[in-house]
C-alpha cells in the first residue's frame, strides 16, 4: 500500500541574486555602528599594527578610533584648516597628513604636536603617504606637483610636476621604495621612479581619476574615476585588464579585502560595491549617504565607510561565536532533551537494527485532502494568515483541487466573507505569472456560481469594481507592451539580415479578461 | 505467419496477469494465476515466480483447484482444451479436449468431477451467447481425453466470469446477466430468476456486475454498477424474497468475494479500496487504500488467512487477513496506449516505457519481471473514471543513461493543457533517478518530440513543440556561479519559417541535428547553432527521422505521410535514393548500420530491414501482424549470436520487440537462439526441485534411498549408500543447530540411516544364500537343536551379538529365519 503522496508546493528559485559563498562571506557582518563627525570624511586609514586603530581625517581633525571604540581615543586638532588624508606609516607609529593650506604634517601616534612639517606646496594637498622604506613621505597637490620629502631633514627630495591637473590619488609600491602611483584629474594614472625622477609609465584612464590603488603582488593596478572602475596589468606594461561600469555615479573610493584581494568600490551613488576574482559584483553594501572614503581592517574584521554628511560607519564582522550565543539562547530547557532522547545512540557492529516505519506528517490541508474533504481543505488554505504570507500553498490547493475535479463544489455555497476573501487574493495575485493562470480559473468559477447574489451585499459588489478597473488598466498595459514587441521585432529583423528570425521567449503576454 | 527463413515472430514476456483471479494453493504457499498461454506458479512468502505451466496454445482463460485432490490444478483455455496439472511439479496430467472455446472453469466440491465451463457457442456469430456448461471428463488412463459429453446448466449467460457463482458448496448455482439474477438449483432441478428495474428514481444504475454466494448461509451478495452491494436471502421462494442494499463504492463493484468462513464479504471497484465488510453486522466495514490501479478480482485462500486481489496494472498483491500487504506481483504494465515511446535504459538493459498511471516502468525482458517503478508526477493519483491526470508523455535517456527527460501532461482533452519537463539524474548511491529539474513552462505548446545528444562529453536536450520551436537545453548554462549547479536551462531557441516542428534527430557524433518542420527537414550544427541546410521533397509532411550509423552516417533517412521513405546524402545533400512505402515506423539498430522499417498496407503490417547505403532490403518479412505497428525498439544482447545466415545476421547484435496496437509485445527469435532456450529449459525442469538446503540434503536423500529401496533392490544401486549416509552424519554433524528440525524428528532418521547401511550390505549375502538354499535343505533338520540356542542367544542381546557375528555366523542366522517352521504349528495344535 503506498502513502499517499503530499500536494508539493513548487519550489521557484529566485532570479538574480545566487546564494554563493561569497555573498554569505560578505552578508556576515553586523549591522553598522555610526559615528558622527564634524565634516565630510576624506580618508579613513588601518594602522598596520594591532588591535588595528584607525584614523578618520574629517573636517579640521584627524581622529583615532579603536577597533570596538564609539569614541575617538586620540585625535590631532591642531590643523588651521581643512586636513586630507592622514596615513599610517609601515610600522603604524606615525602619521602623516596633508591640508587644505599646503602644509604636510608628521605627528607621532602617541604625541600631539607635529614632529614635522614639510612647507613647499603652494596649494591644497589631498593625498600623502610614506614610501615603503618609511624614511620618506611622498604627497600629491592641487599646485600639479608630486614631492618626496625625507622625514630626518624635513627637506624636499625631488619634486614631479608630469600631471596637468590636480593630484587627488597616490598609492606607493609596498615592495619597491623607489616606486609610486599617483593618479590625476588630467585622466591620466602614471607610475614613478624616484631612481630615474621621471614617470615611468602612463594610463589613460578617460575620467578624472579619484583613487589608485596597487595589488599585493604590485603586477595589477586599479584606478577609479567617473563610473568607472579600471583594472590595468603593469607586466604588460600597463594594459587595461578591465573595466567596470557597475556604480551610476562618480566611483571615489577602493580598497582591498586582505581575504582573497577582493576589490571593494564605493561611490557617491551610496554603494559600496564587492567584486570576486572575475570582477562580477557578488555584494552590495547600502549606505545614507554618498561614500567620499572607504578602509577595511585586516583579515576583513571591520569595514569603515566615510560619507559626505560626516558619518562614519563601520561594520563588524560576526564571529562564530555570536551565533552560536544566539543559538544556544533559542535551544531553550529540557524539551530539547527530550527531544533528542535515544536518536544520538549509535549502534555497535553486531547490533541487528529493527527499523520503525516512519511516520508521515500531513499538513492540515494534506489531511482533509487524504479524506477528500475539499471544502474544509480550500477552508484551511483560505486561512488569513497563509492567505498573505504564503500564496503559493493557496494557490497550490486550488490547483490540486482542479486537478482532482472538485474545485467547483468546494467553491460552492460559500458566505459573503469567502467570497471577499477570493476577491482580496485576486487583487494581490492576479497579475503574479505563478498565480495568474489558476486564480483566473477561480475566477471564472466564483462568478458562473454567485453571479445571481453578487449585487446583494455592497462589500462585494465594491471589491469587483475594484477588480475590473485593475485588470481594465492590466490589459492596456500588456497592449502596450505588445505594441513594443512588435516595433522591436521590426527594428531586429532590420538590423540581421539573416533569414531565421529571431524568437522571443521572454515575456509571453496573454491574459484573458475577466467579464462579469 | 509466413516463414521463409528460419526467423518467425514470437510472443515474448509481459502477459497480463490479471485476467482471471488468481488462486492460492491449499497449503497457501502458491498463487497461480493465468498469463497469455501459460499458468505462472509463484511464491506467495519471497513473491518469485517459481515456474510455469507450459501447454496450452491459445490465451488460458481460467484456473481452478481439483476439488478431490488440492495439489491438482485445472486450467481451461481458448484452444478449447482442459487440462489437469500438478502445480507444485509443473507436470501435466491430462489434457481433455472439448473443442470450443472455453472462456471460464467452475468446479464444485458437491459435484465431484464435474467440471463447469463457460462455452461459447461459435454457431451463433452474436458474441452475447454464452452457455455454462457441465462436463463429466471420462476416466481413462490416456494422456488426452475427448470429452464431449455435455450438458447445459444454462444458456444466455454473461461474458463477465465473475457473474457466476456456487453457493454453498455447490447446492445451487446463481448467474446475472444484465437486470437479471438467475438461482438453479441442483437438487430440484429448476431455476428462481429475479430482476431489477434499468434505473430507480434517484438515477441509480442497478446492472449487476458481479457476485458472490455465501459459503455456509443462504445468501447472494450481488456488486451493481453503481457501486451497490445486495445481499440476497430468501431466494428459494419466487415470491418472498428480500434483499439490502449498502453502498460505498461510487463507481462499479468490479469484484466480489466471502471469506472462506464467511463471515466477511470483500470487494473492490475503480477506486483501489479492498473494502471488507463484516457479514451480518450492517455498516460495519474496514479499509485498506490505495492499492495500485483499480481492483478487478479478489480471491480468498482456503483457511481464509490470505487474500489476493488482481489490479487493473496488471498487478497481484498478496495481502494478510489483518490487512496488511505482505507482497506484490508485478507483470509489465500495459495501459491502453503507450504514450512514451519503448525505450532501453542504457544501464539495466531494460524496456522502459509508462507503467502505472504517473510513472515508468523498467521492466526485465531477459528474465521476464518488472524491476522498478520511478514515479515522475509524484503527485496522489485520484482513482475515479474520467478524471484528467497528468500522464508521462514522453521520456528520453542519454546515451550512458545518467540522464532522463520525462514529459508529463493534463488536458489532452480541455483546452488548458499543462505539461512539466523534468530532468532525472542517475545517482549511484541510491541506484535510481532523482529528479533534479522542473521545468514549468518549457514551451507555450504541447511538446512533440525531444532527443538528448549522443555525444559522450556533453549532454544536450533538444526538445519540438506545437508553437513552432524547438529548444536546445544544456546543463549549467551560467558560468558565472562558482559552484557546480547542475541544474538545467535553455541555451538556444530555434524556430523555421513559424512552421510547425515534427521530429528531431541527432546523428551518432552529434555534429548534426535535423529538425523537421513540416515538409522541410534542417541541419543545425549545435556547436555554433547555425542553420546549415535545408532538405525537402515535397508532398508530404515529414513523420519519422533518423540519421545513418557507422559506415551510413553520410545519410538521413526520413519517412513522409505520404507514403515515401526517402533516403538524402548529407555530404551532397541530394536525394540518394526514395522509395514508395507506407512507413509506421522507422528504428535505426544502436549496434548497426541496419533499419528496420515497419510498413502497414492492406491491413498488415510488413517488416523491412536494409541499410541506408542501398535501398534493397537485408531482410524482409510480409505479414509480421495484422495491426500496425507504432513502437519498436532494438535490444543489444548480452552476447552476440554467431548468425551466418544472411537474412538473420541482422538480428546477431540486437533483438528487435516491437509493440502492436493490441499491445502484444513480439519479437524475432532465430533457430539458433531458440535452440539455445530449449537446452536451458531442459536444465530448467531438472533441477526445478525443492531449494538445495541441509535439510533438504538430508531429508530429501533419505527418500529418495527410500525409494529406491522399496521399488528396486539392484545391487549396483545400493552399493553406493554406505557413503552416502556418512554425507548424511557430516550434512547433520556440520550445520547449525537452530536449521536442524526437532531431535525427536532426527533421531529415528538417523539411527535409521545407520540401519540402512547396515541392511544394505547384508541383502547380498542373503542373495547368494538363496541359490544354496536348496543344496542345504537337506542338513537342515540336523542344525535344529543348535539353532534353537542361537536363538536364545539372539534374544538376549541383540545389539552386541549381531555387530559381532561374522560373516558365516550371519549367513547361518539368515537361513533359519527363512527356514518354515510351520510344521511346529501343526505339532502344537495336534497335540491336545
Amino acid at each position: 500500500m503506498a502513502s499517499f503522496k503530499p500536494t508539493k508546493v513548487q519550489f521557484l528559485p529566485k532570479l538574480g541574486e545566487k546564494v554563493t559563498e561569497e555573498t554569505l562571506y560578505w552578508k556576515n557582518y553586523k549591522s553598522p555602528v555610526q559615528i558622527k563627525e564634524f565634516g565630510a570624511i576624506t580618508k579613513i586609514d588601518f594602522s598596520p599594527l594591532p588591535p588595528h586603530n584607525y584614523a578618520v581625517t574629517a573636517s579640521t581633525r584627524i581622529h583615532i578610533y579603536g577597533p570596538h571604540s564609539q569614541e575617538p581615543i586620540r585625535s590631532f586638532t591642531r590643523f588651521r584648516d581643512t586636513a586630507y588624508g592622514g596615513r599610517f606609516r609601515g610600522d603604524g607609529k606615525l602619521l602623516v597628513a596633508g591640508s587644505e593650506e599646503g602644509l604636510i604634517r608628521l605627528f607621532d601616534i602617541s604625541g600631539r604636536v607635529a614632529l614635522r612639517q614639510f612647507k613647499g606646496h603652494s596649494k591644497a594637498v589631498h593625498m600623502t603617504s610614506f614610501l615603503s622604506d618609511g624614511f620618506r613621505v611622498v604627497s600629491g597637490s592641487d599646485d600639479l606637483s608630486c614631492r618626496v620629502w625625507d622625514v630626518p631633514s624635513a627637506v624636499e627630495l625631488s619634486s614631479l610636476t608630469e600631471h596637468t591637473d590636480y593630484i587627488r590619488a597616490l598609492a606607493p609600491s609596498k615592495l619597491n621604495p623607489d616606486l609610486f602611483v599617483t593618479g590625476s584629474y588630467d585622466h591620466t594614472v602614471k607610475v614613478f621612479d624616484m631612481r630615474s625622477g621621471s614617470s615611468v609609465m602612463t594610463m589613460q584612464h578617460g575620467h578624472p581619476v579619484e583613487c589608485v590603488l596597487l595589488y599585493p603582488s604590485e603586477a595589477l593596478l586599479v584606478s577609479t574615476g567617473g563610473r568607472y572602475v579600471k583594472v590595468w596589468d603593469l607586466l604588460k606594461g600597463g594594459q587595461e585588464l578591465v573595466s567596470l561600469k557597475n556604480h551610476h555615479k562618480t566611483v571615489t573610493c577602493a580598497c582591498l579585502s586582505s581575504v582573497g584581494n577582493k576589490l571593494l568600490t564605493g561611490s557617491l551613488d551610496r554603494h559600496v560595491k564587492v567584486y570576486n576574482s572575475s570582477y562580477k559584483v557578488v555584494h552590495n553594501f547600502d549606505c545614507d549617504a554618498s561614500i567620499l572614503s572607504m578602509a577595511i581592517a585586516p583579515d576583513d574584521e571591520a569595514l569603515a565607510v566615510g560619507m559626505t554628511n560626516g558619518v562614519l560607519s563601520v561594520r563588524h564582522r560576526r564571529h562564530q561565536k555570536d551565533k552560536e550565543m544566539l543559538t544556544s539562547r533559542r535551544r531553550r530547557g529540557p524539551s530539547y532533551q527530550v527531544f533528542v532522547k535515544g536518536k544520538n545512540f549509535v549502534p555497535r557492529q553486531d547490533d541487528f537494527l529493527v527499523s520503525k516505519p516512519v511516520k508521515q506528517y500531513l499538513r492540515k490541508y494534506d489531511k482533509q485532502l487524504k479524506s477528500f474533504e475539499v471544502s474544509k481543505a480550500l477552508d484551511t488554505a483560505l486561512q488569513t494568515w497563509t492567505r498573505t504570507s504564503k500564496p503559493d500553498v493557496t494557490v497550490v490547493v486550488i490547483i490540486e483541487l482542479n486537478r482532482r475535479g472538485t474545485l467547483k463544489n468546494a467553491l460552492a455555497g460559500r458566505n459573503e466573507e469567502i467570497r471577499g476573501c477570493f476577491c482580496v487574493l485576486f487583487f494581490r495575485h492576479i497579475f503574479d505569472p505563478r498565480f495568474s493562470r489558476p486564480l483566473l480559473m477561480v475566477g471564472d468559477i466564483v462568478l458562473d456560481l454567485y453571479q445571481q447574489v453578487f449585487h446583494q451585499s455592497p462589500v462585494v459588489e465594491r471589491l469587483l469594481q475594484r477588480l475590473m478597473e485593475v485588470l481594465g488598466r492590466e490589459a492596456e498595459l500588456q497592449q502596450e507592451l505588445l505594441q513594443v514587441l512588435g516595433i522591436l521585432d521590426t527594428l531586429f529583423t532590420s538590423l540581421t539580415p539573416r533569414k531565421e528570425a529571431l524568437a522571443h521567449n521572454g515575456m509571453h503576454v496573454t491574459r484573458h479578461d475577466i467579464e462579469q | 505467419m509466413v516463414e521463409r527463413s528460419d526467423i518467425r515472430v514470437v510472443r515474448c514476456g509481459g502477459s497480463k496477469v490479471n485476467l482471471r483471479p488468481p488462486i492460492i494453493s491449499t497449503d497457501s504457499r502458491f498463487v497461480l494465476c493465468a498469463s497469455g498461454d501459460l499458468v505462472k506458479v509463484y511464491s506467495t512468502r519471497t513473491e518469485e515466480w517459481l515456474h510455469s505451466l507450459q501447454g496450452h496454445t491459445n490465451q488460458v482463460t481460467g484456473i481452478a483447484l481439483n476439488p478431490a485432490n488440492h495439489l491438482q490444478v485445472y486450467s481451461c483455455s481458448a484452444d478449447g482444451t482442459v487440462k489437469l496439472w500438478d502445480f507444485i511439479d509443473g507436470i501435466l496430467i491430462k489434457t481433455f479436449i472439448i473443442g470450443y472455446p472455453l472462456f471460464a472453469i467452475y468446479v464444485s466440491e458437491k459435484h465431484e468431477g464435474v467440471l463447469f465451463l463457460h462455452v461459447s457457442m461459435a454457431t451463433d456469430s452474436k458474441n452475447e451467447c454464452f452457455q455454462l456448461v457441465a462436463v463429466h471428463p471420462p476416466k481413462s488412463a490416456e494422456q488426452e481425453v475427448e470429452a464431449k459429453e455435455m450438458s447445459v446448466v444454462s444458456s444466455h449467460i454473461s461474458s463477465n466470469p465473475s457473474c457466476t457463482a456456487f453457493g454453498r458448496g455447490g447446492e445451487y448455482i446463481a448467474f446475472a446477466r444484465r437486470l437479471q439474477l438467475n438461482v438453479y438449483f441442483f437438487r430440484k432441478q429448476k431455476t428462481c430468476s429475479f430482476s431489477l428495474k434499468a434505473t430507480d428514481k434517484k438515477g441509480a444504475k442497478n446492472a449487476f456486475t458481479c457476485i458472490a454466494c455465501h459459503p455456509t448461509d443462504d445468501c447472494i451478495a450481488t456488486g451493481h454498477e453503481d457501486g451497490k452491494i445486495r445481499l440476497w436471502r430468501n431466494f428459494i421462494h419466487k415470491k418472498e424474497y428480500t434483499y439490502s442494499t449498502q453502498h460505498w463504492h461510487h463507481n462499479a463493484v468490479n469484484t466480489l468475494c466471502f471469506t472462506p468462513e464467511g463471515t466477511h464479504l470483500l470487494s473492490g471497484g475503480i477506486e483501489s479500496v479492498l473494502v471488507q465488510w463484516q457479514y451480518g453486522a450492517g455498516n460495519r466495514k474496514e479499509f485498506l487504500p490505495r492499492l495500485g490501479g483499480s481492483i478487478l478480482h479478489i480471491s480468498a485462500s482456503s483457511d481464509g488467512q490470505l487474500f489476493c486481489t488482481s489490479h487493473s496494472d496488471n498487478k497481484i498483491t498478496v495481502i494478510e487477513s489483518s490487512f496488511k500487504v505482505c507482497g506484490v506481483i508485478q507483470g509489465l504494465v500495459k495501459g491502453d496506449a503507450v504514450l512514451t515511446d519503448l525505450m532501453i535504459d542504457p544501464r539495466s538493459i531494460a524496456l522502459v516505457l509508462n507503467g502505472k498511471p504517473g510513472h515508468l516502468q523498467f521492466y526485465s525482458l531477459l528474465r521476464d519481471k518488472h524491476l522498478y517503478n520511478l514515479d515522475i508526477v509524484q503527485q496522489e493519483y485520484i482513482y475515479e473514471a474520467g478524471l484528467d491526470q497528468f500522464e508521462v508523455v514522453k521520456a528520453a535517456f542519454d546515451i550512458k543513461g545518467s540522464w532522463l527527460a520525462t514529459v508529463e501532461e493534463r488536458g489532452q482533452k480541455s483546452s488548458d493543457l499543462e505539461f512539466f519537463l523534468k530532468l532525472w539524474a542517475f545517482d549511484e548511491r541510491t541506484q535510481s533517478f532523482v529528479l533534479n529539474t522542473t521545468i514549468t513552462a518549457a514551451h507555450t505548446d504541447r511538446i512533440i518530440s525531444m532527443c538528448f545528444s549522443s555525444s559522450e562529453e556533453t549532454t544536450m536536450l533538444v526538445t519540438t513543440a506545437e508553437d513552432g520551436q524547438f529548444k536546445a537545453w544544456c546543463q549549467g548554462a551560467d558560468a558565472d556561479t562558482q559552484q557546480d549547479q547542475n541544474f538545467w536551462s535553455c541555451d538556444f531557441v530555434g524556430s523555421y519559417h513559424n512552421l510547425k516542428p515534427t521530429n528531431c534527430s541527432f546523428s551518432a557524433d552529434s555534429s548534426l541535428l535535423a529538425v523537421s518542420f513540416q515538409e522541410v527537414i534542417t541541419i543545425w550544427s549545435p556547436e555554433t547553432w547555425e542553420m546549415l541546410t535545408t532538405l525537402c521533397q515535397p508532398p508530404g509532411v515529414i513523420r519519422d527521422l533518423c540519421f545513418g550509423r557507422l559506415s551510413c552516417s553520410k545519410y538521413l533517412l526520413g519517412t513522409t505521410t505520404r507514403n515515401l521513405l526517402c533516403c538524402w546524402n548529407l555530404l551532397t545533400c541530394a536525394l540518394e535514393w526514395s522509395s514508395s512505402v507506407e512507413v509506421s515506423k522507422l528504428q535505426p539498430d544502436p549496434l548497426s548500420e541496419n533499419v528496420a522499417a515497419f510498413s502497414y498496407q492492406s491491413k498488415h503490417t510488413d517488416l523491412f530491414v536494409f541499410k541506408p547505403s542501398e535501398p534493397r532490403p537485408l531482410f524482409t518479412n510480409k505479414n509480421v501482424c495484422s495491426e500496425k505497428v507504432h513502437r519498436a525498439v532494438f535490444v543489444p544482447r548480452e552476447e552476440p549470436l554467431n548468425n551466418c545466415d544472411e537474412s538473420s545476421q541482422w538480428l546477431n547484435r540486437s533483438q528487435l520487440y516491437f509493440l502492436t496496437q493490441n499491445m502484444d509485445l513480439l519479437t524475432f527469435s532465430t533457430a539458433t537462439e531458440e535452440d539455445r532456450m530449449l537446452s536451458s529449459s531442459k536444465q530448467l525442469v531438472i533441477d526445478d526441485s525443492v531449494a538445495v538446503t541441509p535439510f533438504y540434503l538430508l531429508l530429501g536423500k533419505h527418500r529418495q534411498q527410500q525409494q529406491k529401496l522399496n521399488t528396486q533392490s539392484h545391487p549396483a544401486a545400493d552399493k553406493p549408500q554406505q557413503p552416502q549416509g556418512s554425507v548424511t552424519i557430516k550434512e547433520l554433524l556440520h550445520t547449525p543447530a537452530h536449521v536442524l528440525p526437532a531431535a525427536s524428528v532426527l533421531c529415528s532418521m538417523f539411527v535409521n540411516s545407520l540401519l540402512i547401511s547396515n541392511t544394505g550390505v547384508q541383502q547380498d549375502p542373503l542373495r547368494e544364500e538363496m541359490d544354496s538354499e536348496k543344496e542345504e535343505e537337506d542338513s537342515e533338520e540336523e542344525m535344529e537343536a543348535c539353532d534353537s540356542q542361537q536363538e536364545l542367544r539372539v534374544q538376549g542381546s541383540v545389539d552386541e551379538v549381531t555387530l559381532k557375528l561374522s560373516k558365516a555366523q550371519e549367513r547361518e542366522l539368515k537361513r533359519v529365519r527363512k527356514t518354515d517352521f510351520s510344521w511346529m504349528a501343526g505339532l502344537i495344535d495336534s497335540k491336545p
